[in-house]
């Protein structure tokens, strides 16, 4: 956590200029268990890129396929959403 | 859209490091609604636990630009935002279209709410409400509201020894919208995302106040396991007590799915803590009641289609 | 000094004709007496294309000011007004619109808060929502009530000052008398607002922006510190606003008015319309050769406690009238801060709190005469009530 700033140092009104700035804070020390991805059996249906309540999925081309491609482990909280909706087992809890 | 379309679409809306619950289904649902806008938004937010989690000072997990005052006036807020539009469009200082979003749960929907959206749907603002519904005021610990089921556990309609939960059927939330002869309402589920975003790109598309209603099941305040809200959304859709519907100019009424299968509905409430009471001997009656309720809601629905008004 | 024309206002008059010319982006609008002429005379404008304002019927005065805010934080310049209750209902957001730093102007035709209910003037309205962080001034009369408004949009979108400003008149007394208004050219007005300076608003889709979090005990403070400050910023920049506008009404204004203080031996303090009838007052006892002065509060937020104090100080005895009572308070709330202010600075004038005027009562200038007399003979009574049957 940066230090507190002073009441000169931030905006007026507690109106906060940098949008999407959440992207600093990382809920991922919230799980308990986190989910493993097998790109090999991903069939690049997107649901567990949908479904993440975190946006925690990575996509990317793999062989000039769309796939998930990893896990943002840093805010991943181990909801097991996207392990529930994967009809592909591409994902486990461990 | 498709399913990969919507992933590989830029998120405009609440991004990672938000302080939702694991396994939350707002976040869900705002990235759905928000990705499937063409056009830059801009969003308002009752106090709720949307409004609550993704805006801790200093850090906002909203990449558009977003306003919160207070719990009752969503509806008011963006009013007042779209006013502004509206008159720096007549006078040329902006031609960009903008979709204007609300959100609200159904706490500041249905109940101190209720005012402020009928005003600015009476109003005819050019903005799209969405009530995202987890069923009580759940972030200030699971309290019952006006869209709690008929039954259900919360902190002020407990089950104890004199009381089984909530005794009133909840608003319909839907038909109060509808009546104030709107172009678009609609109920929707994240069970069936795609449908969700096909609602959001049509409300989009109308000039006009548009209101959509959409089930957050929410593990916390339903007693529930943290994976299972696209199963749960499923079932409300199943059992019909989440009908996908919508309703245009007031009175257009159409169902968008109607189960091949309708499934009794104990398979939604036996997955949730919050009416485990009801499934104690001496509740039957109880059971058979909110089964009653549904049935006659699915059926008036139906009737409603069919006469096509 | 630029040119004027004639006309005959009623306070709200003065207010709507105000806003007509400073054709804000929105007015939100909601009826409630004394102050609906205010709106409803804007609305006329809105018809008949006189401004190019988007005129907001809100369905309730949370929703007027919660509107107003939408307006302003999308960027805009936003107007409206209210009364007594209206106020009261708003005033969680009237709370919000200053915490969230939204400069705004806000006409308010004082009446009493309920209940029972009254519809007419005093000052409890006002008194309510005083620490909820807007500026506040008081005008006596439509002249007054137009000239404040107008200061009022540069005021409050000073870069310095980033508050909402409420401009008082007294309901019914005020909002509802005809009196001779000069109103300045509609150029001279829009030169004078200018155009409201953008800096961080929801409608930059460039550059969007939070406006409304969540501050939990790691910064809420330090928020509302900057809130403050711009209070007592604004000591030093309203007087350079009103310099500014006074090169072009030809008026001087000022934290107060000082009406025959100079060799005045006892004084009241008053705000408001009742300032106009004490002046009378004030003029018919200095016949009698009786040392008499005024001392009129234009501003009481922020609260210029020097200049009042130094005002307060050249008489030995001074009667503080305030139009509403704080119910269990020792004497009225104007009464209140002043008797702190003169302790702070050693004074050694002796204050006499009078609760008067609720509900629209009447004050007479023989009730004023009788104040002042009191003064004079060295009534001891702390705390008086004139005007109602005991």
């Amino acid at each position: 956590m940066s230090p507190l700033k002073t009441a000169r140092e931030i905006p007026i009104g507690g109106m906060i200029v940098e949008p999407g700035n959440s992207l600093n804070y990382h809920t991922g020390s919230w799980a308990s268990k986190q989910p493993r991805l097998d790109i090999a059996k991903c069939t690049g249906c997107a649901f567990c890129m949908n479904y993440c309540p975190d946006d925690c999925i990575k996509s990317g081309q793999v062989d000039g396929q769309f796939r998930a491609t990893g896990i943002k482990y840093e805010y991943c909280k181990g909801c097991g959403v996207c392990v529930a909706v994967c009809k592909f087992d591409a994902l486990k809890m461990e | 859209m498709n399913s990969r379309q919507l992933a590989e679409t830029e998120n405009k809306s609440l991004v990672s490091g938000h302080r939702a619950c694991a396994g939350c289904a707002f976040p869900v649902i705002t990235r759905t609604i928000l990705k499937s806008s063409k056009d830059p938004v801009v969003i308002t937010n009752a106090t709720g636990c949307q409004e609550v989690v993704s805006t801790i000072y200093p850090y906002t997990a909203w990449k558009s630009s977003f306003l919160h005052t207070a719990f009752e006036n969503a509806g008011a807020n963006i009013s007042g935002i779209e006013a502004c539009y509206q008159a720096w469009k007549r006078t040329g200082r902006i031609d960009q279209h903008i979709n204007f979003v609300a959100f609200g749960g159904d706490g500041g929907t249905y109940d101190i709410g209720l005012q402020s959206l009928s005003g600015a749907l009476e109003r005819g603002h050019d903005f799209l409400y969405v009530c995202y519904d987890n069923e009580a005021y759940m972030n200030t610990g699971i309290q019952r509201s006006g869209a709690t089921p008929f039954g259900a556990d919360t902190t002020t309609s407990p089950a104890g020894k004199v009381r089984q939960g909530k005794s009133q059927k909840r608003k319909d939330l839907v038909k109060i919208c509808a009546a104030h002869n709107i172009p678009y309402v609609a109920q929707a589920s994240i069970s069936n995302l795609m449908d969700l975003s096909r609602k959001a790109e049509k409300a989009f598309s109308i000039r006009g106040p548009k209101v959509l209603v959409v089930l957050s099941p929410c593990n916390p305040g339903w007693r529930t396991a943290t994976d299972n809200m696209v199963e749960l959304s499923q079932l409300a859709v199943d059992t019909c007590f989440w009908p996908l519907y919508e309703i245009e100019d007031g009175h257009k009424y159409t169902i968008n799915l109607t189960p091949r299968e309708k499934k009794p509905l104990t398979e939604w409430l036996k997955l949730q803590g919050r009416f485990k009471h009801l499934f104690k001997p001496g509740n039957e009656a109880l059971l058979v009641e909110a089964q009653k309720q549904v049935d006659e809601q699915w059926e008036q629905l139906q009737a409603h289609a069919k006469m096509g008004v | 000094m630029s040119d004027t024309t004639k006309k005959a206002f009623t306070g709200a008059d003065a207010a709507s004709w105000a806003m007509k010319q400073i054709n804000p982006d929105v007015v939100a609008a909601y009826p409630m007496t004394p102050q609906t002429a205010i709106v409803q005379n804007f609305a006329r404008y809105v018809a008949d294309g006189l401004v190019d304002t988007e005129y907001v019927t809100a369905e309730s005065e949370h929703s007027v000011m919660s509107a107003t805010i939408g307006a302003v934080a999308a960027g805009g310049r936003a107007m409206t007004a209210t009364s007594s209750a209206g106020l009261a209902l708003m005033a969680e957001m009237v709370g919000v619109a200053s915490g969230l730093r939204l400069p705004m102007v806000m006409a308010v035709a004082n009446r009493a808060l309920s209940a029972p209910i009254n519809i007419h003037g005093d000052h409890s309205d006002v008194y309510l929502v005083k620490d909820l962080g807007w500026i506040q001034v008081f005008s006596e009369d439509p002249q007054e009530v137009y000239e404040n408004m107008i200061m009022a949009v540069r005021i409050s979108e000073h870069p310095d000052i980033q508050l909402p400003v409420e401009v008082n008149q007294d309901g019914f007394i005020t909002s509802h008398a005809v009196e001779r208004v000069d109103v300045l050219e509609d150029a001279t007005v829009q030169e004078f607002v200018g155009q409201k300076k953008l800096d961080k608003y929801l409608l930059d889709l460039e550059h969007p922006v939070t406006i409304g979090p969540l501050e939990l005990q790691d910064y809420y403070f330090e928020t509302q510190k900057q809130r403050n400050d711009a209070m007592f910023k604004a000591m030093e920049v309203i007087p350079q606003i009103e310099a500014e506008f006074s090169k072009i009404t030809g008026k001087i204004y000022g934290w107060l008015e000082e009406y025959r203080m100079d060799d005045a031996e006892v004084a009241i303090v008053v705000m408001s319309s009742t300032a106009g009838t004490a002046k009378g007052v004030v003029d018919a006892m200095r016949e009698q050769g009786k040392k008499v002065g005024l001392i009129k509060p234009r501003y009481i937020r922020p609260f210029p406690a020097d200049a009042l104090v130094a005002s307060l100080k050249k008489v030995k005895r001074a009667a503080v009238m305030d139009r509403a009572i704080s119910f269990g308070a020792e004497g009225g709330a104007l009464f209140n801060e002043l008797s702190s202010a003169m302790y702070q600075r050693d004074g050694q004038t002796h204050m006499q709190s009078i609760l008067f005027g609720l509900g629209g009562r009447d004050i007479t200038p023989a009730d004023i005469e009788g104040i002042f007399q009191g003064l004079l003979d060295g009534d001891e009574q702390l705390i008086k009530y004139v005007g109602v049957r005991e």
